[in-house]
This record gives C-alpha cells, sequence and structure tokens, in this order.
C-alpha cells in the first residue's frame, strides 16, 4: 500500500517516459541525493568517507561502465581494470603537460583515451561473439597491463615505476593529491558519479541504449531492424570504455593517490564484473548495489572479529571473505541471476500490494 | 470464387529471377523465380524443407544467393547487409518468434521505429528537447500500433513471460512499426489454436487494406493460405513447382503430388 | 626505419641460424610449456564436450589440487598416500560442484554457469589460501619418483638440456591423452559422455543419468588438473600466480576450438613454442615480458580470420 501507482494518473507520454514516474521513487531518489550531498559530508567521519564511500562511488561508476557493455550491449569483458588504467595513466600524462588547465577537465578528457582504446579492442567483435569476445578483451587486458609497465613514457621515466598524483586545485580548493581533504575529494567525486549516472539513464533509454539491448537480446533480429552490428557494439565499447576510464582517473588522483601496473591488474577486471553479476546485469541501480555489497562486505567482516574481540589474523579474514563472496555469487546465480536490482524489484512489487499478498 | 488480381495494373515491387542458393554443394533454392506486386498479399507455400525460410532469407539480405538476379523497385539489387534491406523497406517476422526478451513490448515496439530516429549521442545524453520530441512522437506511432493488435494490457510486461499468440502478435507489430513496403511473414499462425489464427488473419487483412501493406508469407495451413492470399507459389524440394491464384495452384497436379507424396 | 625492419625480420632467423643446439633448446623449453598449457585446456575441453559448461575454475583446480597434496604430504602421510587421498578429495570436489551448483543451475544460460565457475574459483581460491596458506610451495618431486636429473645431448658443437621431469611431463601427457581417448570411444560411460555431448534430450530420453556424467568429467578434469599441478610445480613451484597464466589455456582453446582433444593438444604445444621463441628472438626489441600477452593477441588474430577455431566446423547462421 506504501508503494502503489494508484491515483497517479499520466496525461502525457512524456510524463510516462520520465525516469522515475513513480511519486515514491522520486522520493526515495531524492532522500538518497541529500543523504549524499549533505548528511555524509556533514556527519561522516573521514574514516568513513576515505574507506567507504569514495571507493564505493568510484567502483560503482566503473560497474556501470561495464554493465552498459556486458548488462546492457551484452559483450563480456574481462579488461576493465585496464580500461581503467588508461583513463589513469591518460590523465597523468594530460595533467603532466597542462598543469594549468582543470583537473575536472583533464579527468573527463581521460575517459576520451581509454573509449579510443576500448574502440580498438572492441572492433574484433563484429566477427567474435560471446566467451570467445572474452578472450579479445583478455588480450586487451595483458597487453594494456604490459604497456604499463614497459613504456616508461608513461609513467615520467620514474625509477618506481609509478605514477605519483601531484596536488591540484579547483576554485582554490585542492582536490587530488596527498593535501586534498577527504571531503573535497568525495563532493568532487560524488557530483562527477552523480552526473554521469544520470547520462547514462538518459543514453539507455533512448534510441542508442535500445540499439544496445537490441544487439544483446537478438542480434539477427537487431540488424534486421535496421541496426548497424559494428555501430552499436563500437559505440557501447566507447561509451563503457568512457566510464571506466573516467573511473580509473578517480580511483588514482582521488582515492589512492598513486598508482603503478598492479593498481590495473586482471583482478581488478574480475572485481568490477562481480560487482555487475551481484548488483544485476542491465540494471544501474544494480552496479551501485553490487559496488557496495562487493567493496563494503570485505570491510565489515574485517571489523567484526575485532568486534567481537576475536584473535584472527587478517590474512584469514581476507581468505574467509573471498570465499563467502564466491559462495554468495553462486549462490546468486541459482536464486536469482538477476541479482540484487531484482530482489529490490520484487520486494517493490511485494510492497506494492502489502498487506494483501494475493492482490494483483 | 477467387477473382483473379489485376496483374497488369499493379506495378511489380519485387522480383526474383533464376535464383540459386547452396551451402556447400546442398542447393537449398534452385533456379527460382517469381515475383511481388504491389499492395497484393503473395503466399509461399511448400513441404517443410523446402526452402521456403531461405528465400525470405534472401529477401532481406541475410544470405547471399550465388546466381540470379534480385530487383527491388524496379532497381537491380546487389549484394546488401540486412540493415540496408530494412532500410530500403522491407521487414519481416520469424518462424520461431525472435523478440527481444529482455525488453517490454512497448520497447519492442519502439525497437522497430529504429531506423526513424536519427538524434545523435549530445541530445540522447540530456534527453530534452529533440531527442524527446522525437521519441514522444515515435511513442505516439506505437501506441497506435498496440491498439490495432489489442496489446495495449501488455504494454509495459517483459515479452518474455508472455503466452506465445501474444509473442506473435508483438513481433508483428514490431514489424510494423517499421512501416514497412514488404512485409515478410515467417509462419505467423503456426502454433495458434482457431481463435488466435482468425485474429491474425484479421490483423493481416487490415494491415494490407488499410495501410496498404505488401505482404509476403509462409504457412502452412492451407485455409487460412487459400483465404487470404492473393497468389501463391509453391516450392519444394528447393524448386518453384506452381504459382498463380489460390485457385489454379489448388488443382494443380504436381502440387498435389507433392502434398500427399504421390508420383515419387 | 631500415634497422627496425631488419632486426624484426631477418636478425631474429639469422640468430636461429647461427646457434642451432640454442634453438632446439629454445623450442623444447617451449614445447614442455605447451603441454602444460594443453593439459589445462584438456580438462576445459572435458567439460565443456560434456556438459557445454565454460570451466573457469580449471586453473585454480590445477593449483588447489597441488596444494592438497603437498599439503597432505606435510601433514605427515607418504607421498604415495597423499596422492592417492588427493584422487579423493577432487572426486569429493566433484561430487559436490556437481551436488550443489550444476544440478541446480540446469538449463540456465551459458554465460551464467560460465559466471558460477567464477564464483567458484573464489571459492577454491580463498579455500586453498586458507588452509595451506598463500606462500609459494615447492612440489613433492622427489617423493613422488621424479628425478630431478638432466640429459644433455651434444649437437651442433654445443649442448641441449632436457630435463628428466620434462621428459617425464611429455611422457605422462601423451599416455593421459591416449588413456582419454580409450575411455571415450572404449567404456560404456565414455559412449555416453559423447551422446551427452552431442544432444542433451536426447541422451536422457535414453536413460543416461546427467547427473552422473557431470559428476564423472569433473573428477576426469580434476584429475587432469593434478597431473598438471604436479607437472607445474615440479617444474617451477606451486604458487596462485599460476592461476593467471591458467588464463592462456583460454588462448589455447580459441586455436584449438572448444570440443577437440586434439585441438587442446595443438592449440597448446603452438601457444608454448610460439611464445618462447618470440619472447627469446623477438622480445628483445619491445623491451620483453612479451610472453604475458603474445598467447592472447595471437589467438586474437587467428580469430579474426578463423572464427570457429583450428578443427572447428563453419558456423552456418540460421534464423
Amino acid at each position: 500500500m506504501f508503494y502503489r501507482e494508484a491515483g497517479q494518473y499520466k496525461t502525457s507520454y512524456a510524463a510516462d517516459q520520465a525516469l522515475l514516474p513513480l511519486a515514491q521513487d522520486r522520493y526515495g531518489i531524492a532522500i538518497v541525493l541529500f543523504t549524499a550531498f549533505v548528511l555524509i559530508p556533514f556527519f561522516g567521519t573521514s574514516f568513513f568517507l576515505v574507506s567507504i564511500m569514495i571507493p564505493f562511488l568510484i567502483y560503482s561508476l566503473a560497474a556501470v561502465g561495464l554493465n552498459i557493455l556486458t548488462g546492457y550491449a551484452g559483450q563480456l569483458s574481462l579488461g576493465t581494470g585496464a580500461f581503467m588504467g588508461v583513463g589513469a595513466y591518460a590523465c597523468y600524462k594530460l595533467t603532466t603537460y597542462f598543469p594549468d588547465v582543470n583537473i575536472i577537465v583533464h579527468i573527463l578528457l581521460s575517459g576520451v583515451f581509454s573509449a579510443l582504446v576500448g574502440v580498438v579492442f572492441g572492433l574484433p567483435s563484429l566477427r567474435i561473439k560471446g566467451l570467445y569476445l572474452a578472450i579479445t578483451t583478455l588480450a586487451a587486458q595483458f597487453f594494456l597491463e604490459w604497456c604499463f609497465l614497459r613504456i616508461r613514457w608513461l609513467y615520467n621515466y620514474n625509477d618506481s615505476g609509478a605514477i605519483e598524483v601531484p596536488n591540484r586545485d579547483w576554485f582554490g580548493i585542492t582536490v587530488t593529491g596527498a593535501e586534498a581533504s577527504p571531503v573535497a575529494r568525495y563532493f568532487l567525486i560524488l557530483t562527477v558519479v552523480a552526473v554521469m549516472t544520470l547520462i547514462a539513464a538518459n543514453v539507455l533509454r533512448g534510441r542508442i541504449g535500445r540499439g544496445w539491448m537490441m544487439i544483446r537480446d537478438m542480434d539477427i533480429a537487431a540488424e534486421l531492424m535496421g541496426i548497424r552490428p559494428l555501430r552499436a557494439k563500437l559505440s557501447a565499447f566507447a561509451f563503457s570504455s568512457y566510464y571506466c576510464g573516467v573511473a580509473g582517473a578517480l580511483m588514482v588522483f582521488c582515492w589512492l593517490g598513486s598508482a603503478e601496473v598492479e593498481s590495473f591488474d586482471i583482478n581488478h577486471s574480475f572485481l568490477i564484473l562481480f560487482m555487475v553479476i551481484i548488483g544485476g546485469m542491465g540494471s544501474l541501480t544494480g552496479c551501485f548495489l553490487g559496488a557496495a555489497f562487493i567493496h563494503v562486505l570485505p570491510v565489515v567482516m574485517r571489523a567484526v572479529p575485532s568486534m567481537l574481540g576475536w584473535d584472527i589474523l587478517a590474512s584469514t579474514v581476507e581468505h574467509i571473505t573471498q570465499i563467502v563472496i564466491g559462495l554468495l555469487i553462486i549462490f546468486f546465480l541459482i536464486v536469482e541471476p538477476h541479482g540484487f536490482a531484482r530482489l529490490w524489484q520484487v520486494a517493490k512489487e511485494k510492497l506494492r500490494t502489502w498487506p494483501f499478498p494475493y492482490a494483483t | 470464387m477467387t477473382v483473379t488480381p489485376d496483374v497488369d495494373n499493379k506495378a511489380v515491387l519485387l522480383s526474383l529471377e533464376n535464383v540459386t542458393l547452396s551451402f556447400g554443394g546442398v542447393k537449398a533454392i534452385s533456379d527460382i523465380s517469381f515475383n511481388i506486386l504491389e499492395g497484393e498479399i503473395r503466399a509461399i507455400i511448400g513441404p517443410n524443407g523446402a526452402g521456403k525460410t531461405s528465400m525470405l532469407n534472401v529477401i532481406n539480405g541475410f544470405y547471399h544467393p550465388q546466381k540470379g538476379t534480385i530487383t527491388w523497385r524496379g532497381k537491380r539489387r546487389r549484394r546488401m547487409k540486412p540493415y540496408r534491406a530494412a532500410a530500403s523497406g522491407i521487414a519481416r517476422t520469424f518462424q520461431n518468434v525472435a523478440l527481444f526478451k529482455g525488453m517490454t513490448t512497448l520497447d519492442n515496439i519502439m525497437a522497430g521505429r529504429s531506423l526513424k530516429m536519427k538524434r545523435g549521442l549530445f541530445w540522447q545524453m540530456l534527453h530534452v528537447g529533440p531527442a524527446r520530441e522525437e521519441e514522444i512522437a515515435n511513442r505516439r506511432h506505437v501506441e497506435e500500433i498496440i491498439d490495432f493488435l489489442e496489446i495495449a494490457h501488455i504494454r509495459k510486461q517483459p515479452v518474455g513471460r508472455l503466452p506465445y499468440g501474444l509473442q506473435k502478435r508483438v513481433e508483428l507489430g514490431r514489424a510494423m512499426a517499421m512501416q514497412p513496403e514488404l512485409l515478410l511473414l515467417d509462419e505467423p499462425m503456426a502454433g495458434m489454436n482457431l481463435e488466435e489464427k482468425e485474429d491474425m488473419s484479421r490483423f493481416i487483412l487490415d494491415l494490407n487494406s488499410e495501410f496498404g501493406t505488401t505482404i509476403a508469407l509462409i504457412e502452412h495451413d492451407m485455409g487460412v493460405v487459400m483465404d487470404l492470399a492473393d497468389r501463391v507459389v509453391v516450392l519444394d524440394y528447393g524448386q518453384k513447382i506452381a504459382d498463380g491464384t489460390p485457385a489454379e495452384v489448388q488443382s494443380s497436379q504436381e502440387v498435389i503430388d507433392a502434398y500427399l507424396g504421390v508420383g515419387h | 626505419m631500415q634497422e627496425l625492419i631488419h632486426s624484426l625480420t631477418v636478425a631474429p632467423f639469422m640468430e636461429m641460424g647461427q646457434y642451432p643446439d640454442f634453438l632446439i633448446q629454445v623450442v623444447w623449453e617451449g614445447f614442455v610449456a605447451g603441454i602444460l598449457y594443453a593439459l589445462i585446456a584438456l580438462g576445459f575441453v572435458l567439460i565443456y564436450k560434456a556438459s557445454g559448461v565454460f570451466n573457469f575454475a580449471q586453473g585454480i583446480m590445477v593449483v588447489f589440487s597441488a596444494l592438497v597434496l603437498i599439503g597432505l604430504h606435510e601433514a605427515g602421510m607418504p607421498a604415495w598416500i597423499a596422492l592417492i587421498a588427493t584422487i579423493g578429495v577432487m572426486g569429493i570436489l566433484a561430487m559436490g560442484i556437481e551436488r550443489f551448483v550444476l544440478r541446480k543451475l540446469v538449463n540456465q544460460h551459458d554465460a551464467i554457469l560460465l559466471m558460477a565457475t567464477i564464483g567458484l574459483t573464489l571459492v577454491l581460491k580463498g579455500a586453498g589460501q586458507l588452509f595451506f596458506g598463500g606462500e609459494t610451495k615447492s612440489m613433492i618431486s622427489d617423493e613422488l619418483g621424479f628425478s630431478s636429473g638432466a640429459y644433455d645431448w651434444e649437437v651442433f658443437d654445443g649442448l641441449v638440456i632436457f630435463q628428466h621431469i620434462d621428459i617425464a611431463a611429455a611422457v605422462i601427457a601423451v599416455l593421459m591423452v591416449i588413456a582419454l581417448s580409450l575411455f571415450f570411444s572404449k567404456t560404456r560411460i565414455g559412449r555416453a559422455l559423447r551422446a551427452v555431448a552431442d544432444d542433451h534430450q536426447a541422451a536422457l530420453s535414453v536413460g543416461i543419468s546427467l547427473n552422473q556424467i557431470w559428476a564423472i568429467v569433473w573428477f576426469a578434469s580434476g584429475i587432469v588438473a593434478l597431473v598438471t599441478g604436479i607437472m607445474w610445480g615440479a617444474r617451477s613451484d606451486v604458487s596462485f600466480a599460476l592461476e593467471i597464466i591458467a588464463l592462456k589455456a583460454l588462448a589455447v582453446l580459441i586455436l584449438g576450438g572448444f570440443t577437440s582433444i586434439a585441438g587442446a593438444i595443438v592449440g597448446g604445444l603452438l601457444v608454448g613454442i610460439g611464445e618462447k621463441l618470440f619472447e627469446v628472438y623477438w622480445g628483445p626489441i619491445f623491451g620483453g615480458g612479451v610472453e604475458a600477452w603474445f598467447a592472447y593477441v595471437l589467438a586474437l588474430i587467428f580469430l579474426l580470420f578463423r572464427p570457429q577455431g583450428l578443427f572447428g566446423e563453419r558456423i552456418i547462421e540460421r534464423v
């Protein structure tokens, strides 16, 4: 009874096609945004911001990127980590050459480079489908990792082989590098993630997003409806890689502070993939739920033993966490292959009819 | 009593001449010629494996025949990609329903409007102004189709969960949304009960008479074919064995043999 | 520029001709590495053939089985008893996977099954580290009776060294392929397995138990994994880094096709020898370390020209 469309009449197609046609959804998002923009920065400790919120938002953005490619366009990718790396290194080189240009511009531009790289590695997708395509993205992953290590120009010929983030200001507030305050970094990331998610939602409900889903669901039928497979797939690769690239740049510039090739290895690719699976393929909400779960679960599990006064090695906890995540993935695939997003939907449907479970 | 259509007064929309298609030595279609006239309902019939579906695949560019010419609107067509065929005005439905399973009925039919929508990435990202106007204009058209096919009640349902008969109807709607000049229907009534068949027949006839869409259909139900079609072409083992009005075809000895298995 | 072309196209071959003994050594090293890739790919093929599941966990199964073997030996079991016990563990694992994962996911989409095996990978990885520790271990090859010596071959005024363990790896791999082929063609279960591979529904309708078949193939590839783990561990050592290397088996599968045992062997050898030659003769031009991506790029280029693999049939799409 709390979540019902009853009485909410739509008098135009525009209203029916709105992102959030239901008033309850609009209130929900308003509450989430208010919490994110006002309550958390005001009340959150800097540990909470740095260890939970900032990584959560960055991972969510990367998951949105991968979900566009895998969940919406149906092209499996195991190279997310490397595409994030391209964004990070591109941003580093840009700010080295143009230190006076606003860092936001660099972060947003760096995605363009990973989009280009994504398109190059997406080219084979015209001829290769499904699992075979996973090999292409693995090739991207390992080839790019090799580039990050061997092309010394990328990290300005450092001896460490790592990129160190310089301090950069935005309207007089330091937002990147060691001197940046957690709140400043948090606001920057939150704004970028919120705006980019809105853009993704818009693209996905329009002509372009529909084309991706057509290719995903039935590529032959899509082609016979006038969709050009190459154009649709490559645009999905470009769009997705752009998001991953920006997420990578944010990860290094606003979270880690420095990075080397290990920061973008294949385990990262898998991590993002898990978020998408657990959150739900083909759902933007799912990206955030998945990222929250996969990132927050280990943090919580690390905290639990000390709270209970148990004496367990940190590595043991990490291994148990790994097993738990693995079991949860299998559990979810068995119980609900569409992840948290579908569970959320089912819950909403229940709420709609509550307290009369048999009403439709 | 069937009236022989006035062939001379109608323009030829599509004609195939001496088309041969083979897969590594196996001939699916051999040396077939026939044409489709503007505004008619043309049926392609024949026993299983006669090459009917291959014929449709050739027409919409999915298969490329080794020999023969295809003429579309008086112009000889070269080897083309399916999406080009779609752009030139050919739509189709499939024998085994090929809907976009993860999308709703509305989105599936909107998908048929893909070629009518042009707005670029910039407007799509903002989803205001031109992109939104375009979306709404196309939505209006899609709603008309939904009304026409009487499927308003399943508008927002994912198509994967719909019963088979309704899926077939949604698929027809999706093809209609393309506003095609030639609509190819591959067994539109397969697996339907009598009532559903009657509904579907009604839609096909209305579509043909109200919108003037030319229709080529494959169907096994002879009763339906004889009632709907203006002209019928009969295939057997990849060869054309008869072509003409339903009455002519029905009385052809070769057709009777092919169907009853006599004379082989 | 000219110099670069020369160093890419001419110089490597001149070097090969100049020191043929070294070339033989490089090819041999590549051959042995290739056998191990082939063995991992073989494990994939067994499962894929019988159940259509793309088993991402094959690599971690190699590490896991080797760790179990070493762990049991460290716990005081004699080497041979530990080996038999490890086979038992792999059997229990196979039954567990069939009972609690595959049986629940019957008729699901391929991608979902793949992801389930990725989840399985995490579980095995976590469990392996939890029980046996994350550090690198050395294989108990002496205890299992592998001699650590080498056989020297004097040829072309030089010396080619064949490690005994490498020769043993090659021989065991050949024996295993023969055994598997006999198993597939001569035994009742093997024939049932091929029937299942051809058509699940039809196999069910003539009374073949899918559950049993799945448990058997997972057990078989568990044994293949164990053998791979022993061989690999004896050559280098046992660590979780192997999991990343095992991904190369995917490239091998692309070359050889997902369902062909012969393809897995040929593909494995192609990748193994190819990447060694490329690393030794062309690697320095690119700054070394090209082994990391050679297999994938080779598979990628190959796919563009022959999407169906080396032994696969031409794909005809239908609507």
